[in-house]
């Protein structure tokens, strides 16, 4: 199993779109390949963006959940 | 022209409305964001968001053009229920209320992630406008020729 080590830590609370992804594109390019970021929104619409986004970046979507009030996910940087 | 590849994303700004141009950076910002190669092409209307917001022209319609025009993109209303202005007010009220990114922001952002603007030449000539009238950061001004060139190398192209 590969270990999930947290890289970087986001608060995208209150942030509509489509800054949530513009911090979420940047924030992947300050780790190294293969490192985790974790970020917590609470707009809905990261839901299908998230996702969507690292498919056209190329990004791995590793989980999103609902936690209180918002969402938590995390992405790995694949390139 | 610097584009290479078939990702990228064109997006032709031919509206000067708030709304449209807002969704305009919108997608651009979306797309740069993941990681394609994105240019805009500002003609027209579309102008305005991209002008420094000065007054402008020289002959008598084209300074009555200027007067009217003037602002930039802090000043540019919604495509419908624009009341004069009133509407612009509106709606910034609302945007911020809900916590959307003001236009100019929005303008900021998309360049800082290296959207390319390109203004179009014709148009700034019938509306005698200059390219000293028009923000720092656009590139050269250009023509349908360069602008198709760059939607050949884009996998979408928009016009809004």
């Amino acid at each position: 199993m590969v270990e999930l080590v947290v890289a970087q830590k986001l608060d995208l609370k209150g942030l509509v779109c489509p800054i949530p992804i513009v911090k979420v594109s940047q924030a992947v390019k300050q780790v190294q390949v293969g490192d985790v970021i974790e970020a917590y929104a609470t707009d809905p619409g990261v839901l299908a963006d998230i996702p969507a986004w690292c498919k056209t970046s190329g990004n791995e979507m590793v989980s999103m959940e609902r936690v209180d009030k918002g969402f938590r996910f995390l992405v790995r940087r694949l390139k | 022209m610097s584009v290479e590849g078939n990702n990228g994303t064109t997006i032709i700004v031919m509206s000067g409305d708030m709304d449209k141009v807002m969704a305009a950076f919108n997608i651009a910002i979306g797309a740069a964001a993941g990681g394609k190669e994105t240019n805009m092409f500002f003609t027209f209307w579309g102008i305005k968001a991209i002008q420094k917001g000065n007054y402008t022209g020289k002959s008598l319609f084209g300074r009555m053009m200027g007067i009217l025009n003037r602002g930039g993109i802090d000043r540019i209303g919604p495509s419908q229920f624009n009341f004069w202005g009133l509407g612009r007010w509106m709606f910034k009220q609302m945007m911020k209320a809900h916590n959307i990114t003001p236009l100019a922001e929005l303008r900021k952002t998309a360049i800082d992630l290296g959207v390319k603007l390109w203004p179009c030449e014709m148009s700034m000539n019938v509306m005698e406008i200059k390219a000293e009238d028009l923000i720092p950061e656009v590139q050269q001004t250009c023509g349908v020729a360069a602008m198709l060139e760059m939607s050949d190398h884009s996998k979408q192209t928009l016009f809004i």
